[in-house]
């Protein structure tokens, strides 16, 4: 049996609201809230970017898998927003965590779906048992232009996961990964902020890569919607993972646990990786979870777990998210939130 | 240009790396050649807990230039739960909080940047729990 063997999420204290960035741009926040279906979102503190948020997401998952780290045989950060361009998340992040050195080590990009990639390799290289553990994370501290409608969703946080084969969690049972060369949205070397082409976004991009890996995953593995107790697709707001659930025939209980983004905003690579957390806090034993993610460029990774029994070994052994979401929060007005997302031009 | 102490340092700020002397037991942070306590010269390797409780603080309201944008800020001096005591800022805390006793938790944060084009520099802050 191969598949997450431990999982840890990391969300910052800090939160804007709706209300505040559309006040800034003369928006009406409740035509946002009803249109998006966001209310809120998860601000990264001035010194928190996706090293810190993968380390203390990683140490969640480490203290769930209970495993020594130095069995780890792979890092993989999946974000769009690495702090080095040219030296990888995962150089610190495995000696803040006591990995060793004897790793492989990458950074994984592609969009939003960074995180699942870095899942899917991970799991890929337990099953070619070219090693014990291997740790996939998805973490963003996510950027949109003042005034863009991204402003609403851009978030941050992360979530990590140990793939292995002893005391799995949540079984892998299937995979399947889609994808086109789909320009919805790119940023070019050196842009701080990424350009998207509006409502081509939306059609041609999420909704056929994530119907279209959904789909195939369905027919892989012979089963129905029906089959499964919680499914959570990538969350780029409130809105469109509703209506990919009810293309694909999910109906809205079954991603209600995992459909965090009105609160969390969208975490981008950490996005359906952090739904899936959220979903596992609560799962039983025997329960089927279907997960597609997204990423612009465009594609999707689907995942189709089964829960084991050792799920309810791990589950209070870290901070759940639910907690992380509602507790502890620090809210920003907008000039707070552009100065913590350095979106004031300062003297140097 | 900090780079070459600050990769030196990397055991101690990222995993709060001590040195535990054979001999009398004494934990050092940093670590030592020889232990203050007994002289011995014999250490071994040991990770500090990452909880601790507040022994004193003070709060910074004109810093340096690299943490001008941060202020007001507090620093404090921390006991971790296994005797060795730290400095360290506290992070994400609202400073009317911060008293003397009160319990932390040791995070990774990132503590400054060289500059625009020099290093992130990693390491721990407390934050109250
Ligand atoms: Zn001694």
């Amino acid at each position: 049996m191969i598949g997450i063997v431990g999982y840890g999420s990391y969300l910052p204290r800090y939160r804007v609201k709706v209300e505040s960035i559309a006040k800034q741009w003369g928006s009406d926040p409740e035509a946002i809230k009803r249109g998006l279906k966001l209310f809120e979102k998860t601000v990264p503190g001035m010194d928190e970017d996706t090293i810190t948020i993968s380390v203390e997401a990683s140490k969640n998952a480490l203290k769930r898998a209970g495993i020594d780290p130095e069995k780890i045989g792979a890092v993989y950060i999946g974000s769009e927003s690495h702090p080095y361009a040219v030296k990888p998340s995962g150089t610190i992040l495995l000696e803040a965590l006591g990995i060793g050195n004897d790793v492989h080590v990458a950074s994984y990009e592609f969009a939003c779906k960074a995180g699942t990639e870095a899942m899917y390799t991970a799991y890929s290289l337990v099953k070619a048992d070219e090693m014990e553990y291997a740790l996939a994370i998805g973490a963003d501290t996510s950027q949109g232009a003042p005034g863009d409608a991204l402003e609403y969703s851009a978030s941050a946080g992360g979530t990590a996961f140990i793939m292995g084969k002893q005391n799995v969690i949540a079984e892998i049972l299937f995979t399947h990964s889609y994808t086109s060369d789909t320009p919805d949205f790119w940023r070019r070397e050196h842009e701080f902020y990424p350009r998207h082409a509006g409502r081509f976004t939306g059609e041609p991009a999420y909704f056929k890569h994530v119907v279209n890996a959904g789909k195939k995953l369905l027919e892989k593995s012979n089963m129905k919607p029906e089959d499964f107790k919680y499914a959570v697709f990538h969350m780029p707001n409130g809105k469109f993972p509703q209506i990919a659930a009810k293309k694909l025939g999910f109906t809205l209980e079954q991603i209600e646990t995992g459909w965090i983004v009105p609160w969390m905003g969208n975490t981008y690579s950490g996005s359906s990786p952090t739904g899936l957390s959220a979903i596992l806090d609560v799962a039983k034993p025997g329960d089927k979870i279907f997960m597609v993610s997204f990423g612009s460029g465009a594609g999707s990774d689907g995942f189709i777990f089964n829960v084991t029994d050792k799920i309810v070994d791990v589950q209070d052994k870290a901070p759940k998210l639910k907690e992380m979401l509602d507790n502890n929060k620090i809210y920003l007005d907008y000039g707070e939130y552009a100065k913590f997302r350095e979106k004031i031009i300062l003297n140097q | 240009m900090i780079s070459p102490k600050y990769a030196r340092e990397i055991p101690q700020r990222y995993r709060l790396e001590a040195a535990k002397c054979k001999s009398c037991g004494k934990i050092n942070f940093p670590p030592r050649l020889v232990c203050p306590r007994c002289k011995s010269r014999e250490f071994e390797t040991v990770r500090l807990s990452n909880e601790g409780k507040i022994l004193t603080y003070t709060i910074i309201r004109v810093s340096s230039d690299t943490f001008s944008h941060q202020t007001p800020y507090a620093v404090a001096i921390i006991e971790t739960n296994d005797g060795a005591k730290l400095m360290a800022m506290i992070a994400d805390s609202d400073l009317n909080e911060i008293e003397i006793g009160k319990k932390v938790k040791l995070v990774f944060r990132k503590i400054q940047d060289e500059g625009v084009w020099g290093l992130h520099c990693y390491g721990y802050k407390a934050v109250l729990i």
